[in-house]
């Protein structure tokens, strides 16, 4: 048995968890890597081998993600919804929305609510996979 | 025709450890907990509710081989191995306080949600399970709950 991989998947996973939970709040580096136990190069190196994108790219993902569910699901403003998922600036919001999307926020308000299923369902289910354009 | 759901399965990477946090974190009881020899059948359940099963299974051999119970294992602890429990509750909030007062990895919520309240959690392992306090089950909420412009 690989116990010392096993583990390690698990505190990657933890770190992963928080950044699902906590994606608003300034995450750094020092801090996940601090979750997961692990030194900040060897976190993020790690992250990337366990899941398959950086932490930063996961984390950007699950912001975008939480954006097109306030976006469907309320009446929140485009500049309120930006600030409340943890962006700092409109412009990166709408820039990075529309590269991992494929269109702006104010069009995919347009495609209308998102079902009452499971909130975490939909935060793996409909978290976008298109590539971001750095 | 089928009448009920009576046992499902998840997988664990240690069965002591399982049982001791699905009896003392989570408040189910044991099922069964039976060496059959070549493996340990132990299922929980919740208290009362027998014709439920919940067993859990440590992968490995001579079910699988080496290899593949390595994969099992890996999947499992990146928490997309699919073991999948919803528990519900009188009141998920008072749950909630409950377990994260014992220590428990608590991954949302509890959340407000167009059926009820819920909040997340994970088992040792990585398994995904979650906890609410339903006020209308799925079929029951109004058509256009559903409504969804095509993508």
């Amino acid at each position: 048995m690989n116990y010392a991989l096993e583990d390690q998947n698990r505190r990657m996973l933890r770190a992963r968890d928080a950044m699902d939970r906590t994606f608003a709040e300034q995450l750094d580096i020092p801090a996940l890597a601090g979750i997961a136990h692990v030194s900040e190069a060897h976190f993020i190196r790690t992250f990337s081998a366990t899941f398959g994108e950086t932490p930063h790219r996961y984390l950007q993902r699950r912001r975008v993600e939480r954006a097109m569910f306030l976006l469907r699901n309320t009446d929140l403003s485009v500049t309120e919804i930006c600030y409340r998922v943890g962006f700092s600036s409109l412009g990166t919001f709408s820039r990075t929305f529309t590269a991992i999307v494929g269109e702006p926020p104010s069009r995919h308000r347009g495609r209308g609510p998102i079902p009452p299923i499971p909130g975490c369902f939909v935060m793996s289910w409909t978290r976008p996979t298109r590539p971001t354009c750095q | 025709m089928l009448n009920s759901v009576s046992q499902s399965q998840i997988f664990v990477l240690d069965q002591d450890e399982a049982l001791d946090f699905y009896t003392n974190k989570l408040g189910l009881e044991v099922g069964t907990d039976f060496d059959l020899g070549f493996m340990r059948w132990l299922t929980v359940q919740v208290p009362g509710h027998p014709e439920r099963q919940i067993l859990l299974e440590r992968p490995g051999a001579p079910a699988m081989d080496e290899a593949t119970a390595a994969q099992v294992r890996d999947l499992l602890t990146k928490g997309v191995m699919g073991g999948w429990l919803i528990f519900t509750t009188d009141d998920a909030y008072a749950c909630y306080e409950d377990l994260k007062a014992k220590g428990v990895e608590l991954t949302d919520g509890p959340t407000e949600q167009p059926y009820g309240v819920d909040f997340g959690l994970r088992d040792p392992f990585g398994n995904r399970i979650r906890i609410g306090t339903i006020k209308v089950w799925a079929n029951d909420l109004p058509a256009d709950a559903f409504s969804q412009n095509a993508n």
